[in-house]
């Protein structure tokens, strides 16, 4: 199947059997050029599952690029266009996993700098870990701070605070 | 209307298409009326439907059967879904930006029911400005679609009467093709594509029926 993706798809048109790319060196007719086309529409399907799923999966994280572009329709989409649109969605794919393992890498070590701030507040003063920087939905924050204000900075009385979550919408 | 089978009929889709996509099809249903203001029954209807579809519901959209084969279609004709988005994802959009699925007339109501029910693509024709049967097919040479200057590019894929274009496929509408104030008999019509079962399009196209003759009892 792999050679039929190199077809020259305006190649040899009317009498009913087209030239395969340079270099191929034999012929082909329609219906194999229709068998490329069905091979690259299921590959286009799949994908787009695949794509689908992982949009899903991704929520709440912002900042990911989803779109994949088109050729431009709506009409029958030759060899070429479905191969383009099938490679743009690999790479957009490619690039949605890489984002999202690197992101979740980062969330990780998020989650455990959470758990050494309410195990030790007093070595991460200040520090503050968002919901958004471990990966989850809503306002939510750990902040490490002192307990009374400044009679607890003077005193070494630190805590994690955990925040409330959104403000109130305001009219 | 007692049949949601009897109650579709089948439009023909033009046999270059058929093999090149097998699972394409179009169903079409008459009603006797046209549109007009929205009830408080189809009213109460969409705020219920606001209330049942949300974020999640529209986060997972993507991931669900007949929404998914949608996309995949938009993509196999050369549209692009999140650029131009599939009926129901359409839909979907605007509920989340305002918050509910706001009353707009009776048809439209009618259709956003629908379609959110079931997530088939659905549009509505007037029934009058409509010559004979309806089919799915390329443009041919030189072709037009009213309203629009110039010809469509070659092959371009419409859904057409017996003497003209009425609508790209999963596009504009024809001018004065569609339902207007004046229109007195509505021709709703599904476009099924692979991975649609036929009983889902049925059942939207009975649906949408059912909220514009009110015989859900709303």
């Amino acid at each position: 199947m792999s050679a039929l993706l190199e077809l020259d798809s305006n190649a040899g048109e009317g009498d009913g059997r087209l030239e395969l790319a340079p270099g191929l060196g034999k012929w082909t007719t329609e219906e194999d050029l229709r068998a490329a086309r069905i091979d690259l529409r299921r590959q286009i399907a799949r994908m787009e599952r695949e794509l689908g799923e992982l949009f899903a999966t991704t929520f709440p994280r912002l900042g990911i690029e989803w779109n994949v572009g088109a050729a431009g329709g709506p009409r029958v989409l030759g060899i070429d266009e479905l191969s383009a649109t099938r490679d743009a969605l690999a790479n957009r794919l490619a690039e949605a996993r890489a984002e999202i393992a690197r992101r979740a890498d980062h969330e990780q070590s998020n989650r455990e700098l959470v758990e050494r701030m309410i195990a030790d507040p007093a070595e991460y003063r200040w520090v503050r870990v968002r919901n958004e920087d471990v990966g989850e939905p809503g306002c939510k924050h750990w902040h490490s701070r002192p307990k009374w204000g400044i009679i607890g900075m003077f005193l070494g009385w630190w805590r994690v605070k955990l925040s409330s979550g959104c403000p109130l919408a305001t009219g | 209307m007692s049949d949601p089978e009897a109650f579709a009929v089948r439009g023909s889709v033009d046999p270059s298409l058929t093999d090149e996509f097998p699972g394409l099809y179009l169903r079409s249903a008459l009603v006797e009326r046209g549109s007009g203001r929205s009830t408080r029954g189809m009213k109460q209807r969409l705020a219920i439907l606001s209330d049942r579809f949300g974020g999640p519901q529209a986060i997972a959209m993507r991931s669900r059967p007949i929404p998914w084969a949608y996309r995949v279609f938009f993509r196999h004709i050369g549209l692009d879904p999140d650029e131009q988005p599939t009926p129901v994802e359409a839909l979907t959009l605007e509920r989340m930006k305002k918050g509910g699925f706001v009353p707009s007339n009776l048809l439209d109501d009618a259709l956003t029911v629908a379609i959110i029910e079931s997530g088939v693509a659905l549009r509505a024709f007037d029934a009058d400005r409509v010559q004979g049967a309806l089919s799915i097919r390329p443009s041919m040479e030189g072709e037009g679609l009213e309203g629009r200057p110039g010809a469509l590019p070659d092959a371009t894929l419409l859904i057409a009467d017996e003497l003209r274009p009425l609508a790209l496929l999963f596009g504009a509408t024809a001018a004065e093709r569609g339902v207007h104030p004046r229109t007195t008999r509505t021709l709703l019509v599904a476009v099924g594509v692979s991975g649609v079962p036929e009983i889902a399009v049925e059942e939207a196209l009975w649906l949408a029926a059912e909220c514009m003759t009110g015989e859900s009892g709303s």
